[in-house]
């Protein structure tokens, strides 16, 4: 495809991840971070995210089906995924997140494992999205054209 | 040269200026880097708070600046960033998802120089330097030159002369260093003096937890007033510091306790709102309390206090004592608002003032009018009587003067608080006040002109020197009068069995001020009151002299203060007449409405030393009409005090339990009782039937 097709591509779908709330202006911040010092700055971080928040997921799926339910230790876990998430931008992650956290003060059990259902739901939705998107990324470059800047 | 590269760095600030980054998010540390890198900063950044802290121990002047996040698993950032401020006084900011204002509070109280919430923006982060730069500055125009100086001096030195320990320089290479060996460092570095110490980091001593322990012990056994760095440097017996470095930690010390009780004092609302039993904001209040509370005993510093024996004193001090105790109640004068003199002193009111009773209006800090309160003079407000000529005097103590001993040393009183002691003595052997020696301060003496006639307990003994307790009538059987008095005063405030103690630490520690002392002597009486099984017609006997409670008039009449043995709880009841004292203190009247109410059953005054919260203390008894208020309780001396249970004991735990969990409500109940409604106090009506001892007590139970 050529270059002006995939850049075109590339930011049709940035714009919809914003638009649909999947990402959020702290994203933007990490592409503006990324320069020739740092050029794979913004995969950096995300990788790191999505390391980090597997991880936490598998952590607070453990604690969570366990009889009693440690809701101090699912807290400190919703904390640390809500911190990530926000400072990559996932911004729908991050807002469950907020309602996980409300639900581990009312120490409801039931309500923190339908949080988690859902904040797995949009993790792995964000994850695909970012990964579509760097894979664009990839393609413009592939094709020697550069990415566009989105903002 | 070390020192040119140094400069070097800092010519382009803050370009370079390095940073430390601790937070156990990967993603977020991550990030921080890259906003820091592009800030232009040299960063180091680590995920675990005691590696964060290693490397600073290692090499002080490795960073310029540290920014830590809240939540972290090995240890909370607050911890951190008290660690860090204390130990090497770098300007530390917060970083925290969590953006709820207690949180902030709570950080800024702690010595964050700011706090950020996350997710963070470059932009914030572009002026975090100024924080570098202000605390320098400000370091530096207070004073702590000589470590600048010391600093640049080392790094020379440590250039030149490899065997120069980096502490055992730092004060030496100053100027001010009068040790000959040094005298040639010192020449030849007086180029490097020269330059801008800003741009030298300053290699100071590390200020371990242990080191700062053993200087903050040092610093509570000489007195605020009496801290200076030699001594502290003799008392804490470490090799390698000097005095400057004493010196300089001794001003940020100042300056950490400042910060705190102007936070705490924000707080105060804040935690009463809380219904002050947020313990944090106690302890912040508590040592707010000094400052804005005559702390009675002040903040950690009562010494005095804490070597007031709970039984002792205060136990011992039966009415006699109490009577004594009276007979301290310096005239309305005095005021017992410990707190500074520049600052508010808030025992304005008559005798609210005098009652320790916080003070009404805006002052909170006359918490400790009546109490004796061992306030660091710089601490703690010096408690002064009031000064109103309307005799001020809490419970009653007409103008009997008593002789608070100035600063405590004058007490026969065992305890560091002579007062105190002597109190004790006195109590147990006359079982009044008779030989309270509380002297007040001379100057204070006049204040306090107590008229203690009628406090039997008093006996003329009491009187020493000016203005003692004139009314410290002999009749030591009738220590009620005395002790009723005294009620009032902080002497509820006292929580240690010794009232007496109480005043006396006030005394001792006082601030100078004569109306520490008669915070104590006021306490004593109290007790004697106490002992003495209702005091009820002291009061009366009182009359005319002691009434301390309000204001003391030339006739004021002791309230009768009933001192219920049992529980301490000096029930006074202020015989209107008799009391006329201007002492609007809320307390008073609450006392009036209730009569028996007063039973401080803590007797332990709630002496917070530092609380007036004494005079919430008293007010705790009447239940009702405790008004939290932001009772800056010591706990360190609360705890001494208290000691108020049936013996005066015991109750301790309950008062200090109850204090401090609630500092802010003693301050409050000596707010609201020291309220001063109108000029003239009512006291004749006032029933003081607040056990001044139990008081605290009655704090306590209010809070609890």
């Amino acid at each position: 495809m050529e270059i002006g097709n995939l850049q075109r591509r590339y930011l049709d779908f940035a714009s919809t991840l914003f638009h649909e709330g999947f990402l959020d202006n702290q994203f933007t911040q990490l592409q503006q971070l990324q320069d020739e010092s740092s050029p794979e700055f913004v995969l950096e971080v995300v990788t790191l995210f999505f390391e980090d928040s597997e991880k936490l997921l598998d952590e607070l799926s453990r604690t969570l089906n366990q009889q009693a339910v440690d809701f101090k230790k699912v807290d400190a876990h919703v904390h640390q995924l809500k911190g990530s998430s926000a400072s990559i931008g996932a911004q729908r992650v991050k807002n469950v997140c907020v309602a996980f956290r409300n639900c581990c003060e009312e120490m409801n059990q039931e309500g923190c494992l339908r949080c988690l259902r859902q904040v797995r739901n949009e993790y792995f939705l964000v994850k695909n999205k970012l990964e579509t998107l760097f894979a664009l990324e990839q393609q413009i470059v592939a094709a020697g054209g550069s990415v566009p800047m989105m903002w | 040269m070390i020192v040119e590269e140094r400069k070097g760095t800092r010519d382009q600030f803050p370009v370079g200026m390095r940073v430390l980054a601790v937070d156990d998010n990967p993603i977020c540390l991550k990030l921080l880097e890259a906003l820091l890198v592009r800030c232009q900063y040299k960063v180091t950044t680590t995920d675990k708070a005691i590696t964060a802290l290693n490397m600073m121990r290692e090499n002080r002047n490795k960073f310029d600046l540290v920014i830590s996040d809240v939540h972290m698993p090995d240890m909370d950032g607050f911890k951190l960033l008290e660690l860090v401020g204390l130990e090497m006084d770098l300007p530390v900011i917060m970083l925290s998802a969590n953006g709820e204002t207690q949180t902030v509070m709570k950080g800024i109280s702690h010595g964050a120089c700011d706090y950020l919430l996350k997710p963070v923006r470059i932009e914030e982060l572009r002026n975090i330097w100024q924080h570098v730069i202000r605390r320098r500055k400000f370091e530096k125009s207070c004073g702590t030159d000589s470590d600048n100086r010391d600093d640049g001096l080392k790094v020379l030195a440590n250039s030149e002369d490899g065997h120069w320990v980096a502490d055992d320089h730092n004060g030496k290479i100053t100027k001010k260093r009068k040790d000959q060996s040094e005298a040639d460092e010192d020449d030849s570095e007086d180029n490097i003096e020269n330059d801008d110490p800003s741009s030298l980091k300053k290699p100071r001593v590390v200020w371990t937890i242990e080191l700062h322990r053993k200087f903050v012990a040092a610093v509570n056994q000489l007195g605020i007033d009496k801290a200076v760095p030699k001594k502290i440097l003799d008392l804490m017996n470490v090799e390698n510091l000097t005095r400057e470095n004493v010196a300089s930690h001794l001003q940020k010390y100042r300056l950490y306790l400042k910060r705190l009780s102007v936070v705490a004092g924000q707080q105060a609302s804040m935690v009463a709102a809380v219904g002050g039993r947020n313990s944090s904001y106690l302890n912040m209040a508590s040592l707010n309390g000094f400052r804005n509370y005559y702390a009675i005993g002040g903040s950690r510093q009562l010494p005095t206090v804490g070597s007031l024996q709970p039984t002792g004193v205060l136990g011992r001090m039966n009415s006699s004592s109490t009577l004594a105790m009276q007979g301290l109640l310096p005239s309305p004068t005095v005021q017992l608002c410990g707190m500074h003199k520049s600052t508010s002193n808030p025992c304005n009111t008559d005798l609210g003032r005098i009652q320790g009773i916080v003070a009404p209006g805006n002052r909170q800090m006359n918490l400790l009018h009546g109490v004796p309160l061992n306030l660091e003079p710089e601490q703690f407000p010096q408690l002064k009587l009031l000064q109103e000529p309307r005799n001020q005097l809490p419970a009653g103590f007409s103008d009997s003067g008593f002789t608070v001993g100035p600063k405590s040393n004058s007490f026969p009183i065992g305890t560091t608080n002579p007062l105190f002691v002597q109190a004790n003595e006195q109590h147990n052997r006359t079982g009044g006040l008779q030989n309270y020696s509380v002297k007040m301060s001379p100057s204070s003496s006049e204040l306090l002109d107590f008229d203690l006639q009628d406090i039997s307990q008093f006996t003329s003994n009491n009187r020493s020197g000016d203005g003692s307790w004139q009314g410290a009538s002999g009749s030591t059987e009738d220590p009620t009068s005395s002790l009723s008095i005294l009620a009032p005063f902080g002497n509820i405030a006292l929580s240690s069995a010794n009232i007496g103690a109480n005043i006396s630490s006030v005394t001792t520690h006082a601030v100078t001020k004569p109306f520490d002392e008669f915070a104590n002597t006021m306490a004593a009486p109290l007790h004697d009151a106490i002992t003495n099984n209702n005091i009820n017609n002291h009061v009366r006997s009182l009359n005319g002299n002691t009434m301390a409670m309000p204001p003391v008039h030339d006739d004021s009449r002791p309230s009768n203060f009933s001192l219920d043995n049992s529980i301490q709880s000096w029930d006074y009841s202020i015989n209107s007449n008799t009391v006329s004292s201007r002492y609007s203190n809320p307390l008073l009247s609450k006392l009036r409405n209730d009569e028996a109410t007063a039973r401080f059953h803590s007797s332990g005054i709630a002496v917070g030393e530092k609380n007036l919260g004494a005079t919430a203390v008293v007010q705790g008894n009447f239940g009702t009409s405790l008004v939290r208020q932001d009772c800056m309780i010591d706990r360190s001396t609360v705890d001494g005090q208290l000691k108020f249970k049936g013996g005066y004991e015991s109750e301790n735990s309950r008062l200090h339990s109850g204090i401090n969990s609630n500092g802010s409500c003693l301050a409050d109940v000596v707010n609201s009782m020291v309220k001063p409604q109108d000029d003239d106090m009512l006291f004749g009506d006032i029933d003081m039937g607040c056990d001044l001892y139990s008081i605290g007590a009655c704090m306590c139970s209010l809070w609890t």
